[in-house]
């Protein structure tokens, strides 16, 4: 069996799986109940100065009937004394030595404020810091959470500060409501991080509810923007995991977070250069006890794939992600339907008549039986057919590589008489 | 032996007789819409008779657009609440879903009865009539190809006067599908919808007695012969005339026409056919408490008529079937009371001209089952007198009809429905009649509109 175990900027835990900062994390109860199912770390729920929380707080995005394809919440850091807390942290880390925990940490943006968070919280012995530059709302009109994390001078510059008296690794977690992440993922760096974790929740309203006019949620009629995570923002947050992994100024390991719900989730969070993972929606909907499979599944695959050490996954597709400007002008892909497998549904039909390029023609037989096929000198291989195909098999993308392969850059560099810049790709 | 259904009761007959199918729930229905491939020229528009834009309804329901949802339906098949539940939909629509193919068919037919069954419940009148274009037709008949060609005539504009012999209009609808399948109330609210565009519904008014076919010809621009078949011919044996011998039609129609009987109850019955008739026979006596019910068909299972569904529902229903068993003459006691029959065994012969083997007597094979009422299920007879007292041309009873345009032999005179099913014309489903009510009305239109325009 594989070895699952991480070690992330010097934390150590079981496996990849991590508990992220969120209701699931609130108590010394559900954390060790977490570990107890088999999750390798937690990230406990942000502590700071105790608030005062609204109900109703969390709201559904569903989608075709599928509950929870997202998810949006206005809920702020704990709710509990600090005390309390701390005491609960230092009986779980006593019971659970061997697995890992973090505390997310949010106060003013004061020197001293992060100096005694800081030391109160290592104190009680924890394995690492994660700083929340990255909470959406509540805290951040108090200019806290993304409120600072969206500065990249202040993101360095409380980095620093919780760095000067840290002895444990210090992780910042990052906000994604902002242009460019890598630049305040460089700030964090600057400030000292150990290792940075993304993405915090993205600004949200799920909905408005079309018999009162309220939104979703609201709280006694009103309603104000909350975090939005779940498994629609994955292919968000991969993108911006992806964008750190492979910039070489941000030479830290990444904890991955946004949409992870299942062992094939973690696994490209981390082939696309994570360290390792954390969860929450998932454990939101269904319980801790999803981690089984997680770690089942994982330790099958690697097991699969001949790898030893699931550290072996981590960047190994970051090469391969670069930019627009660096892809194969030449390369063909087209579309071939499977008539023995095609259902005759015709959505690849109207998919490509309607919203693509009008070459999959509906066509009879000499039996009058109907099939569809794809004019292939006309087809542009974008995918829409075989992504709206219902039947696996139905439709394959079949790949031309072309003799002379030319990128955009160096369709470019030949025109203005230039070199072409080679590409920089560092895997960590 | 008794070998009931597990929920017949024999204290509480009418529970018997309510709709067996469950409705789907909201979130059923949800789930259901939501798997719909809302395929592109999909084929199970083309599989229904009456071109419900299907996938279109379909979508309707998972946007919580009921209305346009029932709307959809209901402009495609003006009885579309009623077909919902009697349409034979794994030969049609959901037998041509697509997911057929890869996992299971969508439940057309229970989508359709969930979108109706709101547009009822909410009491929606979903169209108004077309304004007066000053022609007047005349239907004869109010079941399912009359009330179709109505409405179709009444969006288009024209003054429709129905005259329906019985008490209630829906014909096959109110009278002649057990209530445990469709409801009296579905039927109802259909025709009620083509009253409220203004058409005049003369029910209790059988023509050739309270009106003559010439005042219609006379008084009307266009008069369309929708009036179905009648009662299940003569058996042709002795003892048809006894008492506790019954009429299949008459039987069921009898079920949804007031209280239940109670003469059922405990009673050996026997029905003699194996088509979808003589199966409603069989289950509806199972439901009016009868002991043992049994069919007695002269072929095989492979050749009965009834649908599959049909069939598993009756044996579902604890109904024995007895095949290649012919009955050769009823048994009366002192009274004339049935007591028993006296059946032959067959043996199948040859194919004859529809394909079907040929049922041979067995010779000597005479035995006598002890029953205490027997119901003829052999098929319909024919109006042929009435059909004749209008002058038309007809084979047998069928009328004979330009099956695009639906016209008779009298260029004034159209027809639909089951009068012309038959010798090898026309469909006996529900919704094929609902088609071809709206085909005759738009050939009336072509007629009296188009026709004059294009010579105008």
């Amino acid at each position: 069996m594989a070895d699952l175990q991480i070690n992330l900027a010097g934390i150590k835990s079981p496996n990849p799986f991590w508990l992220a900062s969120a209701p699931p994390t609130n108590t010394g109860y559900q954390v060790q109940r977490a570990f107890e199912a088999g999750w390798g770390g937690a990230v406990w729920k942000t502590l700071g100065d105790p608030i005062l929380n609204v109900t109703s707080r969390f709201s559904s995005l569903d989608f075709n009937g599928q509950r929870m394809a997202g998810f949006n919440n206005i809920e702020l850091i704990t709710d509990r004394p600090l005390e309390e807390n701390l005491r609960e942290i230092y009986e779980t880390k006593k019971r659970f030595p061997n697995h890992a925990i973090i505390v997310s940490l949010m106060v003013e943006p004061q020197q001293d404020k992060w100096h005694e968070i800081v030391k109160r919280v290592e104190d009680v012995g924890v394995d690492g810091l994660e700083l929340n530059f990255g909470c959406p709302h509540g805290m951040a009109e108090r200019g806290m959470g993304s409120a600072s994390g969206q500065v990249p001078e202040l993101v360095e510059k409380q980095t620093y500060w919780a760095k000067e008296v840290a002895q444990t690794p210090v992780i910042v977690k990052l906000t994604p409501n902002i242009t460019d992440i890598t630049v305040t993922a460089e700030a964090a760096v600057q400030g000292g991080a150990d290792a940075i974790s993304m993405i915090n929740t993205i600004n949200s309203l799920t909905g408005v509810d079309l018999d009162t006019w309220n939104t979703v949620p609201n709280v006694a009629g009103k309603g104000a923007h909350g975090g939005y995570c779940g498994p629609a923002v994955k292919p968000i947050a991969l993108n911006m995991v992806g964008e750190c992994a492979k910039n070489p100024r941000i030479n830290v390991p990444i904890s991955g977070i946004g949409g992870i719900s299942n062992w094939q989730d973690a696994a490209e969070f981390m082939l696309m250069g994570a360290t390792g993972v954390q969860v929450c929606t998932a454990v939101m909907h269904h319980g801790f006890s999803i981690v089984e499979d997680m770690i089942d599944g994982l330790s099958n695959y690697l097991d699969d794939k001949k790898v030893k050490s699931v550290n072996e996954l981590i960047g190994k597709s970051v090469p391969k992600y670069t930019n627009w400007g660096n892809l194969d002008l030449n390369h063909t892909v087209i579309a071939r339907i499977n008539n023995d497998v095609c259902i005759n549904c015709n959505k690849c039909h109207i998919a490509c008549e309607d919203a693509s390029h009008q070459c999959i023609d509906m066509l009879k037989d000499s039996n009058g039986v109907e099939y569809l096929q794809v004019r292939e000198e006309d087809c542009v291989g974008c995918n829409l057919c075989s992504i709206v195909c219902p039947v696996d098999g139905a439709i394959d993308m079949l790949d031309i590589p072309s003799n002379q392969p030319m990128t955009w850059n160096e369709r470019e560099a030949v025109i203005k008489g230039t070199k072409v810049k080679s590409e920089v790709n560092i895997g960590k | 032996m008794t070998n009931k259904g597990p929920n017949i009761s024999l204290h509480d007959l009418e529970s018997n007789f309510e709709e067996v199918t469950k409705a789907l729930t909201k979130q059923e229905a949800n789930e259901e819409a939501t798997r719909c491939l809302y395929c592109y020229d999909a084929p199970c528009i083309k599989a229904c008779p009456t071109d419900i834009d299907i996938p279109k309804f379909i979508k309707k329901i998972a946007t919580n657009n009921l209305k346009g949802s029932a709307k959809t339906i209901m402009i495609a098949n003006p009885v579309g609440a009623s077909c919902a539940r009697v349409c034979p939909t794994e030969e049609l629509c959901e037998g041509a879903c697509v997911l057929n193919h890869s996992t299971t068919p969508i439940m057309i037919g229970n989508l359709q009865r969930y979108a109706t069954d709101w547009a009822i419940k909410n009491e929606q009148v979903l169209f108004k009539a077309g304004k007066k274009n000053g022609r007047k037709v005349a239907i004869v008949g109010g079941g399912p190809a009359g009330l179709s060609a109505a409405r179709e005539l009444a969006l288009l504009g024209y003054k429709v006067t129905i005259f329906e012999a019985e008490k209630e209009c829906g014909g096959l609808n109110t009278y002649g599908i057990v209530s445990f399948r469709l409801p009296q109330a579905i039927s109802f609210w259909e025709v009620d919808q083509v009253r409220k565009l203004d058409v005049e519904i003369k029910t209790n008014t059988r023509v050739g007695k309270d009106v003559l076919p010439e005042e219609l010809l006379e008084n009307f621009d266009s008069v369309v012969l929708a009036i179905g078949m009648a009662n299940v011919p003569s058996l042709g044996i002795d003892g048809e005339n006894l008492t506790g011998v019954h009429d299949a039609i008459d039987f069921v129609k009898s079920t949804k026409s007031g209280e239940l009987s109670d003469e059922f109850k405990q009673k050996r019955i026997v029905v003699i056919g194996a088509g979808n008739t003589a199966i409603d026979g069989a289950t509806c006596s199972v439901r009016l408490g009868a002991e043992n019910v049994k069919i007695l068909y002269r072929r095989t299972e492979q050749e009965m008529t009834a649908y599959d569904f049909e069939y598993e529902f009756a044996k579902q229903d604890g109904v024995e079937f007895r095949w290649l068993t012919s009955p050769k003459r009823i048994i009366g006691d002192e009274n004339g009371v049935v007591k028993g029959i006296e059946c032959l065994k067959m043996e199948l012969g040859e194919a004859n001209e529809d394909g079907r083997r040929r049922p041979v007597p067995v010779e000597g094979s005479e035995f006598v089952l002890e029953v205490d009422g027997v119901i003829k299920a052999i098929g319909q007879s024919r109006y042929t007198s009435f059909i004749e007292s209008f002058g038309l041309e007809h084979k047998n009873g069928v009328v004979k009809v330009d099956l695009e345009t639906h016209q008779t032999s009298n260029e004034k005179v159209f027809s639909c429905g089951d009068v012309i099913f038959g010798e090898g014309q026309g469909e006996a489903m529900v919704v094929s009649a609902a088609q071809q009510g709206k085909n005759t009305a738009y050939a009336i239109h072509k007629l009296l509109f188009m026709k004059a325009s294009e010579t105008a």
